[in-house]
């Protein structure tokens, strides 16, 4: 009886604890929205607009998760092989569809080179590979720096003036990207009561989940989640363990730098310097918001937690303007809720670990009985 | 002719064994078992662990192989499955025969590929995965599909239906009822054991099964239900050994039996005559080279110095279930046991190392268990059997690893300065003890500053008793204390525990897994079996009568020493 | 030649090579024209600045909650103590002293959370101590602008609240211990003895520290938290203790950052500061479990060393400035390094 008690208690306090990231930002926009004067149909269309933009980069995390490896912070690789991509196209000025295209192309080779590498590290670092990919990520963009700062215009050509620094090479801090603006969004016109519905991108997306649920499905996807349960027993029934976490990692960079790619060409402007370690943060900020833990994350968890993430992004600024007549404070109060809700997340899901570590304990007590 | 080899077959028992009296007349002929083990031996940097061991298995047989922990048998499956330790360590003598073809294998993958199961203690199932998926982990039914042209074999899509039902059929042939969907996270122990050999006996053409206790984490009603599924893969014509300590099951599963000790066969026979107490016997044996049991006369000790009553202690793979026992002032008390029975988890218990219950006086006084501070105030000591993961700082200098516990618990070895506003380490003072213990214990070292990890494990199973020592303990558990060190030391670190005892009067528990070490230096041995106490002999009882309480074969009632 | 590679084996190839590139760019110096003298001084000085910071990192990877990514809070608190001494109108020693005098006690409360939260996640501290200080960075951005501050060179003109993001403290307490006994050897080297001699007060008190029984407990807790609790020892209690004493010494290290700096930056100013630190005592040869004095003298020399030549040096060679990128790819690089060879060590 008294075991049953606990069992329960055990269990709606598991509940509460898996889904206490979703419920705080459900109950914060409920509060926010009335605030921030903003109608209806003004927020749905911005929600449009930033599921496009950004739930094909929230969706590459997915994999490695599945794989036991947490939250890849080194997908910001891969968006920096995309932004390689991008700059290329836009010199060689090859616009619309093909160039996106193109650009992905680029991308692939370099996108799935550094995933490679990553993986490799990420191995060396079993246990610790968060905190390894985040780091990774810092490394990846000094070199990437070293390469689009001096190398650009000085090893690799580039032709167009106005991408290069004033002073023969490297390029500028902020490329239009003009030519491939919204091609993708706009591809197939669509709009709704005034409107707008990016069509197009929300295909891609939908082929990508369809991708990810396939997946899931092939003997890949399962000894990734054997190997993401339990390293040693899969090894020892002859899963290559350390090949499928590099593979994981390696489709998981490629991915993100296509996500980078339908994210620029959505927001038409590029900043050379600082996009890519944005796209990071803001895609496992939502991720969590959705209600994905470290270990495990669902497509709800992605539509989710990108709509709650953005809504409170977009009303926070306003909201905060008309509450305390600062609108700094609500862009402060969102930066505070970006990291803060990976903090929170973090410590969740290490403080649950921990429990149900001590209640699996418990169970195998044999005394008392 | 294909009539007189049937009829053999199907014997007595529907088994053909070396035992039965046809058994040469169709090895004669072209019949060879599934399995001949002929000289096999092997040594570990010069320590003998395994010679000359020579047996056979029948198709359909089951054999038991029992022995007391370190006795061979952990060394002859590793050989069997070609482990790379084996290779890593010079490789093994003698031959060994599947099917009439010799057969070294160099990883376990290709002993599976040749259709050897093995079925470990530790389950090695995903948590996450139904019954069904862990049966054919990474044997998938799958289906092709267009992308595999592309990217290769791991995009294969899974066929779930053909999975589950593969799961389904083969828990069947086990003759068990388990729901092949059934997540492995929630299925009790004895659920998990039995997916686990379904898996074995999935792979196609599995011949042979090794199933290593099986037994042990079974309540009696599964453990038969499990019995029964070996007799019927015996009937099917799989090959089973079976290794476990619940004599009683060897006896009734098995067609033969093999004993091990010291890495010999000892014994070999059919099991329609054997009797428990003849194979308890010939497990426990009598050991080369360690002195006899002695009685000592002229010990007396004063009262009941410690009392644990029903004492449990969750110790991961040494759990402790219900412990009752008291030790007298002055006595030196054995704890001993086959791994695994629980006998590690009484000291840990009482030093709070492991969540603990019951109820243990000490003095008169309640020790709070789950708090390691409690005994070492009430004057406890303990030298862990975890000698480089609970005993040492090997990172940190000789003379701290002595000085540490008496510093943090007792205060000693400090000193104060600026007006008793900062409390120091007392270097000199340290650096004294340090010395004092070099010396008393003969401790090989450069100096007290020398690192701990630089040291060989009988010095630093001395250092591990300095530092014990050094808070001047009324009683001292000591774990395991020749685990793993040289001969010459054994003896050494023996000595100095029986000298400390007899100098100081301390009361002195030691857990032992070495029956022999207990005799020599203890002057009463309990037995752990399963969790709790099989029962209290003199050193100098019987060894067959330590055999029966460490296979629980008997429970002999409590024999106290006449004091 | 079998000396050399045991002796390169000991010191660690990337302390090596560091070591040599840093002396490289000061024999490389006078050909390009960067005066010696000056590139010592401003080493010398940074090195101070950074000292106490890089400091902070001691007590953490000791105590066994490996690099504190988490300095920001620290930093936070010392922050509040040096807005604080200015709101007060303090000046000089009295000023710095004041200003320490609040911050501890923030930094002793801010470590004691920060510390019981660390002790409920073993494992992930690293990942959460980053967030952590990420947050509370965002969190005091927000503080800095609702809180009552009221001096009229601390807050912007037009509103006359909410603090500026960069305040000076030239008026109030700059540089009083840099020019404490400072020395001056020429026009481009001047020694600040003061600041140096405060970073050596810092190292001997963490040094005796770590000579006292709980200082000594706290060790064998980040050594072997098995050994320490079979000792008897609370091995939450000395975590949450060591958090704290980083967090105060983070707190002290920014005030000292900033005595001689000039200024107090304010809002995302000490977001990524927790970086350059963790990477300077890597450097030094710390891992993510032991940290030593030593490490934590030469490692902030070498990465303060690059830090003070790349730009002068390389800039004056290759006519561009790529100290910002060097600086990334070196300390990243290190702090790469130190996580995956801790993993090979684990995995034997």
């Amino acid at each position: 009886m008294k075991n049953m008690e606990r069992d329960a208690k055990f269990r709606l306090d598991r509940f509460l604890l898996t889904n206490l990231v979703p419920l705080i930002f459900i109950g914060l926009s409920m509060v926010a929205i009335p605030i921030s004067q903003f109608s209806g149909s003004y927020l749905v269309q911005e929600m449009l607009i930033r599921l496009a933009r950004n739930a094909f980069l929230v969706l590459s995390l997915l994999i490695p998760i599945i794989a036991g490896m947490g939250l890849n912070f080194g997908m910001v690789l891969g968006a920096m092989a995309g932004q390689i991509g991008l700059i290329l196209i836009t010199d060689w000025k090859i616009i619309g569809l093909p160039g996106m295209v193109l650009a992905a192309l680029i991308a692939t080779p370099i996108a799935m080179a550094l995933g490679w590498m990553c993986g490799v590290i990420l191995n060396r670092a079993k246990g610790r590979e968060m905190v390894t990919s985040y780091i990774l990520g810092f490394f990846i963009n000094g070199l990437y720096q070293l390469i689009v700062l001096y190398g650009f215009g000085k090893v690799i050509p580039i032709r167009s003036a106005d991408l290069v620094l004033s002073r023969g090479f490297g390029v500028r801090n902020a490329i239009n990207l003009l030519g491939i603006r919204n091609c993708l969004d706009n591809l197939i016109p669509v709009s709704l009561q005034g409107i707008r519905i990016p069509l197009g991108t929300f295909l891609v997306i939908g082929v990508f989940c369809l991708f990810i649920v396939w997946f899931r499905r092939t003997k890949l996807g399962q000894d990734m989640r054997a190997v993401g349960q339990d390293m040693d027993v899969a090894r020892a029934a002859g899963i290559p363990v350390e090949r499928t976490r590099v593979v994981s990692i390696v489709i998981s960079t490629v991915l993100a730098a296509y996500g980078q790619i339908i994210f620029l060409q959505n927001i038409g402007t590029m900043n050379t310097y600082n996009s890519h370690e944005q796209a990071g943060m803001f895609a496992i900020a939502a991720l969590l918001v959705g209600g994905a833990s470290v270990a495990r994350a669902t497509l709800p968890n992605v539509f989710l937690g990108v709509i709650l993430f953005h809504l409170m992004f977009v009303v926070s600024p306003m909201a905060g303007k008309y509450l305390i007549g600062e609108a700094q404070l609500g862009e402060y109060f969102r930066v505070f809720v970006s990291y803060g809700i990976i903090a929170v997340s973090l410590v969740l899901y290490e403080w649950r670990r921990a429990r149900d570590r001590a209640y699996a304990r418990r169970s195998l007590r044999g005394g008392e009985a | 002719m294909a009539e007189s080899l049937k009829s053999v077959i199907i014997g007595d028992r529907g088994i053909l064994t070396p035992s039965h009296p046809s058994y040469t007349e169709v090895k004669g002929m072209t019949m060879e078992p599934l399995l001949r083990i002929e000289g096999v031996g092997k040594a570990y940097f010069g320590n003998r662990v395994l010679k000359d061991v020579s047996f056979s298995l029948a198709r359909g047989e089951i054999l038991g192989l029992v022995g007391e922990n370190g006795a061979g048998k952990s060394t002859l499956m590793n050989i069997l499955f070609g482990m790379p330790v084996i290779r890593e360590t010079g490789g093994f003598e003698g031959k060994i025969y599947l099917d009439g073809e010799e057969i070294a294998f160099s990883n376990p993958f290709e002993a599976l590929d040749a259709g050897i199961g093995m079925v470990h203690q530790e389950f090695s199932l995903i948590p996450g995965f139904s019954a069904a998926e862990n049966i054919v982990l990474n044997r998938e039914s799958m289906r092709n599909n267009l992308l595999v042209e592309v990217f290769g074999d791991r995009l294969r899509t899974l066929d779930r239906g053909d999975i589950f039902l593969r799961g389904r059929s083969a828990i069947e042939k086990l003759g068990v009822s388990i729901d092949a969907d059934m997540l492995v996270s929630e299925m009790p122990v004895g659920h998990k054991q039995f997916t686990e050999i379904a898996r074995e006996i999935e792979k196609a053409g599995t011949k042979l099964l090794v199933l290593d206790e099986p037994t042990a984490v079974l309540t009696e009603s599964e453990a038969a239900i499990l019995l029964e599924s070996m007799r019927r893969l015996a009937a099917e014509g799989i090959s089973i050994i079976f290794i476990s300590h619940r004599l009683q099951e060897v006896i009734d599963a098995c067609d033969r039996f093999i004993v091990l000790r010291d890495g010999e066969v000892v014994k070999e026979s059919g099991t329609e005559q054997a009797d428990v107490r003849e194979i308890a016997t010939a497990m426990v044996g009598r050991k080369m080279g360690v002195e006899e049991a002695r009685e000592e006369e002229g010990r007396a000790f004063g009262e009941a110095v410690l009392t644990a009553e029903q004492l449990w202690v969750d110790m991961p793979g040494e759990t402790v279930r219900d412990v009752s026992f008291s030790v007298r002032r002055g006595e030196i008390f054995g704890i001993g046991g086959l791994a695994g029975q629980g006998k590690l988890g009484i000291a840990n218990g009482i030093m709070g190392l492991f969540p603990a219950g019951g109820t243990v006086l000490f003095e008169g006084k309640p020790i709070t268990l789950d708090d390691p501070r409690s005994a070492l105030r009430a004057g406890i000591a303990f030298v862990s059997e975890d000698r480089r993961g609970v005993g040492l700082l090997l990172e940190e200098p000789i003379k701290l690893n002595i000085a540490f516990t008496a510093l943090q618990m007792q205060d000693r070895f400090l000193k104060k300065s600026l007006g008793g506003f900062l409390t120091w380490r007392d270097e000199a003072a340290i650096d004294e003890l340090a010395r004092e213990y070099i010396e008393s214990l003969a401790i090989k070292c450069v100096d007290a500053d020398q690192r701990a990890q630089e040291l060989s494990g009988g010095n630093q199973q001395k250092i591990c008793l300095a530092k014990a020592f050094a808070v001047r303990p009324k009683l001292l558990f000591v774990s395991e204390p020749t685990r793993g060190i040289d001969v010459g030391a054994k003896k050494l670190v023996l000595d100095t525990i029986r000298r400390h005892n007899r100098e100081y009067g301390t009361t002195i528990i030691m857990t032992s897994s070495e029956l022999e070490e207990l005799r020599s230096i203890c002057d009463r041995v309990a037995v752990i079996q399963e969790g709790r106490v099989a029962g209290i002999l003199p050193p100098t009882a019987d060894r067959a009568e330590f055999g029966m309480l460490f296979l629980g074969a008997s429970k002999v009632s409590e024999k106290e020493v006449a004091s | 030649m079998q000396k050399l590679r045991a002796l390169i084996h000991h010191v660690g190839w990337p302390r090596v090579i560091i070591a040599v590139f840093l002396l490289c760019l000061f024999v490389a110096a006078p050909f390009v024209r960067v005066r010696l003298d000056a590139s010592i001084g401003d080493t010398l000085v940074r090195f101070g600045m950074n000292g106490v910071l890089v400091l902070a990192m001691v007590p953490m990877v000791q105590s066994g909650c490996g690099l504190n990514f988490g300095l920001p809070l620290g930093i936070i608190a010392g922050l509040l103590g040096a807005v604080t001494s200015l709101e007060l109108n303090l000046t000089g020693f009295a000023g710095f002293v004041a200003a320490i005098a609040i911050a501890v006690p923030f930094g002793l409360l801010f470590g004691w959370g920060y510390g019981r939260l660390l002790n409920k996640v073993k494992g992930g501290e690293m990942m959460i101590a980053t967030y952590v200080g990420f947050s509370s960075v965002a969190f005091m951005c927000m503080m800095w602008l609702l809180l009552p501050y009221r001096n009229p060179t601390m807050v912007w003109g037009y509103a006359g609240k909410g603090l500026r993001t960069t305040i000076s403290v030239q008026e109030y307490w700059g540089g009083v211990l840099s020019d404490f006994f400072g020395i001056r050897f020429s026009d481009f080297l001047s020694v600040p003895t003061g600041m140096l001699l405060f970073f050596g007060l810092m190292c001997l008190l963490v040094w005796a520290f770590f000579h006292t029984k709980t200082g000594t407990a706290m060790t064998a807790v980040g050594t072997n938290p098995d050994f320490a609790r079979a000792s008897g020892i609370d091995i939450d209690r000395m975590r949450t203790i060591s958090v704290m004493m980083s967090t105060v010494l983070g707190a002290v290290g920014i005030i000292v950052y900033e005595q001689s700096f000039g200024f107090i930056q304010l809002y995302m100013g000490p977001f990524f500061m927790a970086f350059p630190s963790v990477a300077a005592i890597l450097i030094g040869g710390a891992s993510v479990h032991k940290a030593t004095l030593t490490n934590v003298l030469i490692g902030t020399f070498l990465f303060q060393g690059i830090l003070t030549m790349t730009p002068s040096v390389i800039n004056s060679m290759l006519q561009t400035d790529m100290s910002e990128v060097i600086r990334i790819i070196v300390s990243n690089g290190m702090i790469l390094y130190a996580l995956t060879r801790v993993a090979r060590v684990n995995s034997k």
